[in-house]
């Protein structure tokens, strides 16, 4: 009760600023080693994190990161914060992404979190071009293991970096979308915007 | 085991280790010290053995800035701390006000268990003395908070 008493008697810490500048000046000091921010879109929340080197996660679970902010942390290093200054950049080559205002994210990539098979499915997402698709068993065969396609379906699921590394791009041989893991409605949404950027251009744009 | 983000840290104590850095300072020295406090515990956090109870650790680490702080505000000899630190910059905060005026051991040892919520135990540790030693500083200090704030009220 007294512990209640004194504490009452000071005024409510700021601790929005607080937490903005204590950011700020670990970046400054070298000791923000995973950066992240949550980003609102079309396809759903998205929760992002960079180290230093570049982005380095995506996750469709923006509203409630606590569980892949604690891999993260086993992942890369317990030194997390919000920060989401350090994202600006991201977010919006993101965004621009998503909205098909870019063909590219073009911004800094860490694939730290892809290893051994998974980061040589990663990077033979990154070769398909935008606007196209290759089967599973396309990407099994370009990683050097045909027989792979399932192991393909589940790097796909474990790509650390969905939208910037267009996993999306990736469907199944008989022309069903196949799993997202962003759920295939936003696989969908991120193939419609693709394939409509493709198109020329309407004569009359539409009006509602 | 593995430590938690330091995110959660940040969340679950901010508000504490800023109880603390308020009560023995003003507001711009004290938001200077909650900075402090936790960029020196992000440095070290990895490195933080699994055993130690993170509270105490930041609660001691919000003490050790904030007597850096004011001593470098008052050019103070090394060991010794301002019996009134905080007296005119914080005249519409009653308790900082009152805390100001206590010996520096009463109030070092009020804002630590009282504010910190560290056991007598580590405040003595903090204060390099014993845990009876603390304990009455600390019931000495509240008494007299008592006193003054009963007084300001009046």
């Amino acid at each position: 009760m007294r512990e209640l008493d004194l504490a009452g008697a000071l005024p409510e810490p700021p601790l929005g600023a607080l937490h903005a500048r204590l950011a700020d000046r670990a970046d400054e000091a070298g000791l923000l080693d995973v950066a992240y921010r949550s980003l609102d879109t079309d396809v759903g929340s998205l929760l992002l994190a960079a180290t230093p080197v570049g982005l380095v996660s995506v996750t469709f679970d923006g509203a409630a990161p606590d569980a892949t902010l604690e891999r993260l942390a086993i992942a890369i290093s317990p030194r997390v914060l919000e920060a989401p200054k350090r994202l600006d950049d991201a977010a919006r080559r993101l965004d621009d992404l998503i909205a098909g205002r870019a063909r590219a994210f073009g911004g800094p990539l860490d694939l730290a979190l892809a290893r051994g098979f998974g980061r040589s499915v990663v990077e033979r997402l990154r070769e398909i071009p935008y606007g196209e698709t290759r089967s599973y068993a396309q990407v099994a065969a370009a990683a050097g293991s045909p027989r792979a396609v399932r192991a393909v379906g589940s790097a796909c699921r474990r790509n650390p970096l969905p939208i910037a590394v267009p996993c999306h791009r990736v469907v199944r041989s008989d022309g069903g979308l196949g799993q997202y893991v962003g759920g295939v409605e936003a696989k969908r949404r991120l193939l419609d915007v693709e394939a409509a950027q493709r198109r020329p251009a309407p004569a009359t744009p539409a009006v509602e | 085991m593995t430590r938690a983000p330091f995110e959660t840290i940040v969340a679950l104590h901010g508000e504490r280790v800023w109880r603390v850095c308020r009560a023995l300072l003003d507001e711009v020295d004290a938001d200077d010290a909650w900075s402090e406090t936790f960029l020196a515990a992000l440095e070290a956090y990895p490195r933080l053995a699994h055993h130690e109870r993170v509270e105490g650790w930041l609660v001691t680490i919000a003490h050790r800035k904030a007597i850096d702080v004011l001593r470098r505000r008052e050019r103070l000899v090394v060991g010794e701390v301002p019996d009134r630190p905080v007296a005119a910059a914080t005249r519409d905060l009653d308790l900082a006000r009152a805390l100001s005026l206590l010996p520096a051991r009463q109030r070092e040892a009020v804002v630590l268990h009282h504010l910190g919520g560290l056991p007598f135990a580590e405040v003595a540790a903090t204060l390099d003395s014993s845990a009876d030693a603390a304990r009455r500083a600390s019931s000495d200090g509240v008494r007299r908070l008592r006193e003054l704030m009963g007084a300001v009220d009046a």
